[in-house]
């Protein structure tokens, strides 16, 4: 049963827009970091931000997030402008982060990392739906949040945003450091919430990864988007995108 | 043997109100990374707002006990608004200037009015009196003030390491950006903390007034003491604040039946012993 549904699809057409970039600028302390960056993302889709280290992918997740004090332009979510919006308010208008470095708590358990984030509207995986897709999780509650392994770190830091309710995810670099079993695990898993509908925006370094998962890539170089194309352009791209990742 | 006790019975009144203070120093460091200098100020003011509702409004000691905490865990929240949360990001050294020259204001303010002489304040009807143990007498205004210091320190202890409200308190202490990133309202959370913080020193202010009066000059006096009990016990550990608050007050009170001459310095010289072995305290985490 709980393999059957993990939650309910938004009654909302596919094409609908939910996440809209635009001219997107922002600093970190005097130094300016992103200089116009553009993009959309739509209900339902999994969109890559590809680009080299220090091209300023984590940076835009961020922004969108509101954790970066000083930054410009425009960010519309569900129709509304959240370029100014503090954090807090943004997380709870239903957007979830999942950091690059994980942002497991030492002092917390297992489960009081998990229940941390609160639910910022109904629709929220439970625990029990929770613990299929991470049956790991489950032996774990106990233990201290950094006493787990990467792999299962990286799935605890997946796992609380859904309980959530939150519907659009932010995924930093999911798959860093992790050994190819999780990594595949990992895919399986966002294959899974996309076909539950939620909308995915990845920010990924590998390639390959992203490729098994994406519907949609843009290229991020210096802080602006340079490029993007769909995952049915992809071969027509390779060439291309070698020259842009440098790989 | 009966004054082994007695200095026994004040080690633990004394180690009462270090726990208490020290705890809330924990708290208010842990999540505004300030070292709360002001804290014998508010201690004090807890006294005063007990003394100011008997005397002026007739309301007793066991409302004392509910709204001076209150009355100046307010007092607290609003210079947290107004000044403290200008200084987050910067070095400890900001708050600890801060809220030293706010505890001299507010020290001074209370001397000019009510001079250094201690206002008396009686111990309430029903904690008059003592019982004889067998072994020794205890007066029971005494033995109230350690076993309610005890109660509020693990319910304190509670609230911070079992309840969800507590979860997103370590949380933040951990990383405040990202807790803040999950919804929660992270400045108001650090609000509160510090009048939770102020509170439990001002609930410490109206135990202690029966026993050592309502005196402008009282949580000076103390304050230099449970700075030392913090650098022993560790910023780091709720657990760690109360049990070393209690242990030092007993400690201090056994060094007065065995060596009077170095009770009122056993605790700074086992401060520079600790600084010397353990910087980061007994139970504290390093930095």
């Amino acid at each position: 049963m709980a393999e059957a549904k993990l939650a309910e699809k938004p009654a909302a057409a596919a094409s609908a827009e939910v996440l809209a970039v635009k001219d997107l600028q922002a600093w970190y302390g005097e130094s300016h970091i992103l200089h116009g960056i553009n993009f959309n993302v739509k209900a339902g889709e999994v969109v890559t931000l590809l680009g080299r280290n220090g091209a300023g992918k984590t940076t835009t997740l961020k922004s969108v997030m509101g954790i970066i004090g000083k930054r410009s332009g425009s960010v519309r979510f569900d129709n509304r402008e959240i370029i100014r919006a503090t954090s807090d308010r943004i997380a709870r208008l239903g957007i979830a982060l999942c950091p690059e470095e994980r942002g497991i708590f030492a002092s917390l358990d297992v489960r009081e990392n998990l229940m941390l984030p609160p639910v910022v509207r109904s629709g929220g995986l439970s625990l029990d739906q929770i613990f299929t897709l991470f049956p790991n999780l489950k032996e774990r509650l106990s233990s201290q949040g950094t006493k787990l392994s990467g792999g299962e770190q990286q799935m605890l830091a997946i796992a609380r945003i859904l309980r959530t309710g939150a519907r659009f995810l932010m995924l930093d670099e999911p798959t860093e450091g992790l050994a190819p079993v999780i990594i595949q695990q990992i895919g399986h898993t966002i294959a899974r919430l996309k076909s539950e509908g939620f909308t995915i925006l990845l920010v990924e370094q590998n390639f390959r990864f992203a490729s098994t998962v994406a519907d949609r890539y843009y290229i991020v170089e210096h802080g602006k988007v340079i490029d993007g194309f769909a995952n049915s352009e992809l071969s027509a791209n390779m060439d291309k995108l070698h020259t842009y990742l440098g790989v | 043997m009966q004054a082994l006790y007695a200095q026994l019975l004040v080690g633990l009144i004394n180690g009462s109100f270090y726990a208490l203070l020290s705890l809330g120093l924990a708290v208010i460091f842990g999540m505004l990374n300030i070292i709360n200098f002001a804290h014998g100020a508010v201690y004090m003011m807890g006294a005063f707002v007990a003394y100011f509702l008997l005397n002026l409004g007739g309301i007793n000691y066991w409302w004392a006990l509910i709204i001076a905490p209150i009355v100046v865990g307010i007092f607290g929240m609003i210079l947290e608004r107004t000044m403290l949360q200008w200084l987050a990001g910067l070095d400890h050294l900001y708050g600890l200037l801060l809220t030293f020259g706010i505890a001299l204001i507010i020290q001074g303010v209370f001397q000019n009015y009510f001079g250094s002489s201690g206002l008396p304040y009686s111990i309430p009807d029903q904690l008059k009196g003592g019982m004889n143990l067998g072994f020794m007498f205890l007066p029971i205004y005494r033995g109230w003030v350690v076993i309610f210091s005890l109660v509020v320190c693990l319910a304190t202890w509670f609230l911070i390491e079992k309840t969800q409200l507590g979860a997103y308190l370590r949380a933040a202490t951990e990383n405040p950006t990202l807790v803040r990133a999950f919804g929660i309202n992270v400045p108001r959370m650090i609000t509160l903390t510090y009048g939770l913080g102020v509170g439990l020193a001002a609930l410490a202010g109206v135990l202690s007034a029966p026993i050592n009066q309502v005196r402008p000059l009282m949580g000076a006096d103390l304050i230099i003491v449970v700075f030392a009990v913090v650098v022993i016990g560790g910023m780091g550990s709720i657990m760690g604040s109360i049990i070393t608050g209690f242990a030092l007050g007993v400690i201090e009170g056994l060094t007065k039946y065995f060596y009077p001459e170095a009770s009122n310095t056993v605790v700074f010289v086992l401060m520079v012993v600790v600084l010397l072995v353990k910087p980061t305290g007994l139970t504290g985490r390093a930095a």
